[in-house]
């Protein structure tokens, strides 16, 4: 099961959070500055899991992580999902997410929070693993936005919007998460 | 960076002129965004949102306000709270888009609906009928919408309300419904697993399904049922193979490929579920070899989820009945991982290392170079990885390598998760495999001082159990005491402030037991430390409760000091610490009470324990003349307050064919049909059981009243002393020289790492003679630790034992010591001490329990020789008898006990001048062992002497005329459920004891099901073997009741539950329902 996935930046600051397990809210926060403090001192060449941290559950769970440019994917999940399948489950999100939003970056996920959570929707559901084929994800995403563009297309604007900020010249914004990265595929591992 | 993005943003809204309205709505949220991130503190970004929180509230009770601004507010609402800002008032407008709005304000209003609310929120109340309605929708996005919310969150009570529609999904035509209906099932069966029960044909037609990916969603079903219980599912193997062997062949469309391995995830979901299935059953795991040998060649590729499937195959393979080829390759996978420059892999290795290294120990001293490295890995994670890694194959060998290692780590370590979990692993490898005495304790304090307050409570409290209990010898055992004082005074001389709580309070109690031993120390320097301790401010007065009574064990002579104490003392605001202090004064006042409530060294059983609390009758009589009610015991009261809510609480009274008939309704529900009451008695049990686990508190701070009034009887039955019949060997002392002591040489650090290798892996080797899987078997134990709730008792009946002639004994003492080692039974030494009780009993009663058959069957002078042996001396030998008569000798019982319910004779032993017979005879209030001692020779034998040593019991000693010594020895234990006596109760009288007590154990037992009858059949066959007393029975359900010689009582509560006897135990006796369990489950197991 997975109990919680929690987007945040390299400041702390949420994009995202996603409980599948129920926490009170301020609890829900403590977890949130916890992991944050938890990941954000791991140097980029150290491993992308963390144990036992006390909040969400104590052993059996553990905190699988991938940075990308300005932003942390973390997901929490417990001992019955397999480490590097989660962490290639996160690999496949961000992927779907550069797909749907073609570059995506963290303004992305902060002007379009609903949509990122209707992406996430199709990929875990309750905390299962529902989809991990990215053009499957894609299929339903657009089969909902279509739906959408038929209301008559007032809610494309902004994402029009955005796309034009996005094509400004803004240097100092880290704008997006990390490119490179996100296409060029996880390197491949050295061969036995 | 604010103002890039408040440039950014300034600039949105020229791009927005041609939709205004739409523009509009968007805006408030980039603009909430945006003032948000140009403010700079924490205090100005509250008070914005408060204001936006408000101008949303305003919105949404405004009528005017649009469905399109409705969503916009939402996603809002969804923001604040993401940042943590309560926006409750939005909640109900979420679920009312969902109701109303056409397909997007649904779409918003689900999501905002699973993200704020939690299953067992109300308002969920309201969101049924629409989930109802959706799930209906022909419209496949809204049924999708429906499902998704129906497993993000659902109210329990409400799934077979839509229960039957997410069935009638399994068939819809569209592949992605198909798959969320699987799913919305599963976590149905998380929630409440008895409402699906009846759709598990459906979840199998699921995974037959043509499409994969709905086949891929049930596998989490099975995954879970599979774990719950393999064996139902051990027929499925086979599908499953199939299954892995199709997808691993690539019979899967392309679609569902990952960077060109099929299907990964349900490759690693089913090698999960085979490796479940195979575990510890070899006929399943022939079925999978095959497959897994194949996904093991297969997935050699190289990428990362190759790489997943690759270690989920490892651990199957290292998880189902082993076979040796696929052993290797695994082996080898382990090696390329543990390798591997990639750190997530060699998390991975050290993971699989750690789990397989039980099987296979060679395979950690392979890599010993590897985990030597990673041991001075930069990544914490790593490093505590491989440090389990090391934890699992830590021996005698290498212990203080390795726990000075985890010291090390532990003290760079701010995690205090990690910290609590490792610091019980030092202490546990300390206790097991310490190699001496100055180490050992040297080790307990780090933890303490390291482990500090965070520590789990079992630590100190096994620690001081184990100094307590002692071991082997008396000697040894003061040895380590003589230790730890020393090393405490030292500790305490030194800055004592940073100290944790915990460690102080170990400190004070060993002081105060053991501060005698060290005869070179003036006890005036050990309470002169301790009350300098009683001074500092960081002391709690949990702590200072220690100190106290500490002091008070050691103040004897020198009362100067501690009057001062006392007096200091005397004016403080806690009230515990000043009734301490008067204790104190009292005590060192008149040292013939302190040596006679304090005793000193071992002879604790010597404290006489007025249980029936008769010095204080002249009060009780005084104060009921001045009016005060009179007492009465708690389970009384209980029952007397449930009277006043006017129910029916008697469960066992004349209503008690309804109670029982609604009691298996409602299924294992309390036979009291009362859940106020078993409630209650469910609390006390933990209550008992708290402190029955932290008995070594209570006997540091002797507490003198409880909750049940005077202790101190407690305590007669749990301070130290050396089990007088310990009959386990010494450990062979590790020699020093074996192992290594990596002392770093900065010249040569390849040689330093070869030498740390050397002394962690010690131990491992294949030649080595130590076993790695021989941890049970194998290392001499330092500290042999003894099975835990019984310890205390079992070495007080071997000092009953010596007091047995005293006349003062406790009946509540010996009945521990019965129980307990009965509970002991692999134990022979304490098996034979609860037996020691009959000589005792009956000598009491002035009876003679050995008979000798050749004596004219009358009663001996037995004496009682040093409390431990006792010498017949028989007249007279007149008859002979041949050996083989034994089956006769009951005849030959005295006439005065002839009537009693007895056991079978059963021959002990013989040799060919004498043979031994013994037999059980039940009293009332005492166990009798009649042995007969038949002479099989033609000579007459005068004067046998017979000794009996009932320490051991082991050996009976017996001398003839001849002068020749004849040893024979007692193979047969007697079992213990000799002291178990019938207590004839009416069912009434059973209905109020049933509340009384406490004490209670449920548990499955085997039901005898041969005969018509099975639960009269069972009940007969329990009553025939352990002398029980079936009080009644009523249709599926019968009360049983026995107790002990010594009074205490058991009831048993039994019900047919189907093929089961769902048995369940109370008594006022914490063990002694664990113990009559036993025995019924081993008299059925024999029946």
């Amino acid at each position: 099961m997975i109990k919680a996935i929690l987007i945040f930046n390299n400041h702390g600051k949420p994009r995202l959070i996603r409980f599948y397990q129920y926490f009170a809210e301020d609890m829900q926060q403590q977890i949130i500055r916890e992991t944050f403090h938890l990941v954000s001192k791991r140097d980029d060449n150290v491993c992308n899991f963390l144990e036992g941290g006390s909040l969400i559950g104590g052993s059996d769970y553990k905190l699988i992580y991938r940075h990308y440019a300005t932003l942390y994917f973390v997901f929490c999940v417990d001992s019955s999902e397999s480490e590097l399948g989660i962490l290639d489950l996160i690999q496949v999100f961000v992927e779907t997410l550069d797909k749907c939003f073609e570059n995506v970056c963290e303004l992305d996920l902060i002007f379009h929070m609903d949509k990122v959570h209707y992406i996430l929707q199709e990929v875990v559901m309750g905390g299962m693993v529902l989809e991990t084929n990215m053009n499957e994800i894609v299929a339903q995403v657009e089969l909902q936005n279509r739906m959408e563009k038929s209301e008559g297309g007032l809610s494309t604007a902004p994402a029009r919007a955005v796309s034009a900020v996005k094509n400004m010249n803004l240097p100092e914004i880290p704008r997006n998460i990390n490119i490179g990265d996100i296409n060029i595929k996880v390197p491949s591992l050295s061969p036995f | 960076m604010s103002d890039v993005v408040e440039k950014t943003l300034t600039a949105l809204p020229g791009l927005f002129d041609s939709q205004t309205g739409a523009a509009k709505i968007t805006n408030r949220l980039r603009q909430l965004i945006k003032s948000i991130t140009e403010l700079t503190s924490k205090h100005e970004e509250e008070n914005l949102i408060k204001q936006e929180l408000s101008a949303m509230k305003e919105q949404v009770s405004s009528p005017n306000t649009t469905m399109k601004q409705m969503r916009e507010i939402m996603v809002r609402a969804m923001y604040c709270e993401m940042l943590g800002y309560d926006a409750s008032f939005t909640y109900i407008h979420a679920i009312k888009l969902a109701q109303q709005g056409g397909l997007l304000e649904k779409r918003v209003g689900y999501l905002a609906v699973s993200l704020f609310l939690n299953e067992g929120h109300e308002l969920l109340l309201l969101l049924v009928n629409t989930v109802l309605k959706d799930l209906q929708s022909t419209n496949l996005i809204e049924a999708c919408m429906a499902l998704t919310v129906v497993a993000q969150v659902f109210p329990k009570d409400m799934i077979p309300a839509v229960l039957p529609l997410v069935e009638d999904k399994l068939s819809h035509p569209k592949e992605i419904i198909r798959r969320k209906a699987v799913l919305a099932l599963y976590k149905f069966y998380l929630i409440a697993p008895n409402q699906v029960q009846h759709i598990h044909a459906k979840f199998r037609k699921a995974l037959c399904d043509k499409d994969p990916g709905v086949m891929t969603s049930s596998l989490h079903i099975y995954l879970q049922l599979i774990r719950e219980s393999p064996d139902s599912y051990k027929d499925m193997t086979g599908s499953f193979v199939t299954i892995l062997k199709q997808v691993v062949g690539g019979k899967l469309p392309l679609d569902f490929n990952y960077h060109s391995v099929p299907a990964p995830w349900l490759q690693i979901q089913l090698l999960r579920i085979l490796s479940l299935l195979g575990k510890e059953d070899q006929s399943t795991s022939e079925l999978m070899y095959e497959v897994l040998d194949e996904s093991l060649r297969r997935a050699e590729m190289n990428h990362n989820i190759t790489y997943a499937i690759l270690y989920e195959c490892v651990k199957a393979v290292y998880t189902i009945h082993p076979k040796a080829e696929l052993l290797e390759k695994a082996a080898r996978c382990i090696g390329n991982f543990v390798l591997s420059p990639k750190i997530n892999l060699k998390y991975l290795g050290l993971k699989a290392l750690t789990y397989v290294v039980q099987h296979d120990a060679k395979l950690a001293l392979q890599h010993q170079m590897t985990i030597i490295e990673c041991l001075d890995h930069s990544d914490f994670t790593i490093k505590r990885e491989t440090l389990e890694l090391l934890f699992r194959i830590t021996n005698a060998q290498n212990v203080t390598v390795i726990v000075e290692k985890m010291l090390d780590f532990l003290r760079i370590c701010n995690d205090e998760h990690t910290i609590i979990h490792l610091v019980g692993k030092v202490a546990e490898l300390a206790e097991k495999f310490a190699p001496d005495n100055s180490w050992f304790i040297q080790t307990m304090n780090d933890v303490f001082s390291i482990g500090g307050d965070l520590l789990q409570q079992d630590v100190p409290n096994n620690f001081l159990r184990l100094l307590a209990e002692g071991s082997e010898s008396k000697e040894e055992d003061d040895q380590l005491r003589l230790y730890a004082v020393d090393s405490y005074l030292t500790v305490l001389k030194g800055h004592t402030s940073h100290l944790p709580q915990c460690f102080l309070q170990v400190m004070s109690w060993v002081l105060g037991e053991y501060a005698h031993l060290q005869e070179s120390v003036d006890q005036r320097e050990v309470i002169r430390l301790l009350t300098q301790l009683l001074d500092q401010r960081s002391v709690s007065s949990e702590t200072r409760v220690w100190i106290l009574s500490a002091l008070t064990k050691i103040s004897e002579g020198q009362t100067d000091l501690i009057l001062d104490l006392a007096e200091s003392l005397s004016s403080s605001q806690d009230t515990v610490l000043r009734q301490q202090a008067q204790e104190l004064r009292h005590l060192s006042q008149d040292s013939q009470l302190h040596e006679w409530a304090l005793p000193r060294g071992a002879p604790w059983d010597g404290i006489e324990v007025d249980s029936s609390l008769s010095f204080l009758d002249g009060f009780v009589s005084e104060a009921l003349a001045a009016g005060a009610a009179p007492y009465k015991p708690p389970h009384q009261r209980q029952e007397e307050l449930c009277e006043d809510r006017a129910l029916n609480l008697e469960p066992y009274g004349f209503s008690l064919p309804v109670s029982l008939s609604s009691c298996s309704i409602t299924d294992r529900q309390s036979p009291t049909l009362l859940s106020v009451s078993s409630g209650l008695s469910g609390n006390s049990t933990e209550l008992s059981q708290k402190a029955g686990s932290s008995t070594l508190i209570l006997e540091g701070v002797k507490r003198v009243w409880g909750k049940d009034g005077y202790l101190p009887q407690k305590e007669a039955t749990a301070p130290p002393v050396d089990e007088p019949s310990a009959a386990v060997q010494p450990p062979s002392q590790q020699e020093a020289a074996e192992r290594i002591e990596p002392r770093p040489d900065p010249s040569t650090q390849n040689q330093d790492k070869q030498q740390l290798a050397s002394s962690l892996f010690v131990g491992l080797g294949v030649g080595s003679s130590m076993s790695l899987l021989g941890k049970s078997e194998a290392p001499p134990l330092r500290f042999r630790k003894k099975p835990r709730p019984h310890e205390s008792s079992s070495s007080s009946s071997g000092t009953s034992e010596r007091s047995s002639d005293s006349s003062s004994r406790s009946s509540r003492n010996t009945t521990d010591s019965f129980l307990y080692s009965s509970l002991l039974e692999e134990e022979p030494a304490a098996s034979i001490s609860a037996f020691d009780h009959t000589p005792k009993s009956t000598t009491a009663n002035g009876l003679a329990q050995n008979k000798d058959t050749k004596e004219d069957r009358r009663a001996n002078t037995s004496q009682i020789l040093g409390g431990d042996m006792v010498i017949v001396r028989p007249s007279t030998i007149q008859d002979k008898h041949p050996p083989s008569v034994s089956s006769d000798l009951t005849a030959l019982l005295p006439a005065d006990l002839k009537d009693l319910p007895h056991s079978d004779v059963i021959s002990l032993t013989s040799d060919p001048s004498l043979s031994l017979s013994s037999c059980r005879l039940f009293r009332d209030e005492a166990l009798l062992l009649v042995i007969f001692i038949s002479n099989c020779t033609e000579t007459v034998i005068k004067d046998v002497a017979v000794q009996l040593t009932c320490e051991e019991l082991k050996t009976v000693s017996l001398r003839g005329s001849v002068g020749s010594v004849h040893s024979l020895s007692l193979g047969h234990c007697p079992q213990q459920t000799s002291s178990v006596r019938p207590l004839v109760v009416t069912t009434e009288e059973y209905g109020k004891l049933w509340l009384s007590l406490s004490h209670d154990v449920k548990q499955n037992l085997k039901l005898l099901t041969d005969a018509g009858d099975p639960l009269r059949t069972t009940l007969n066959a329990l009553k025939d073997a352990l002398q029980l007393h079936v009080v009644d029975i009523i249709g599926s359900e019968g009360i049983v009741a026995c107790r002990l010689l010594s009074g205490a009582p058991c009831l048993l509560h039994c019900r047919v539950n189907g093929t089961a006897l769902a048995m369940w135990l109370r008594s006022p006796h914490p063990a002694l329902p664990d113990c009559i369990l036993y025995h019924c489950q081993r008299a059925l197991a024999h029946h």
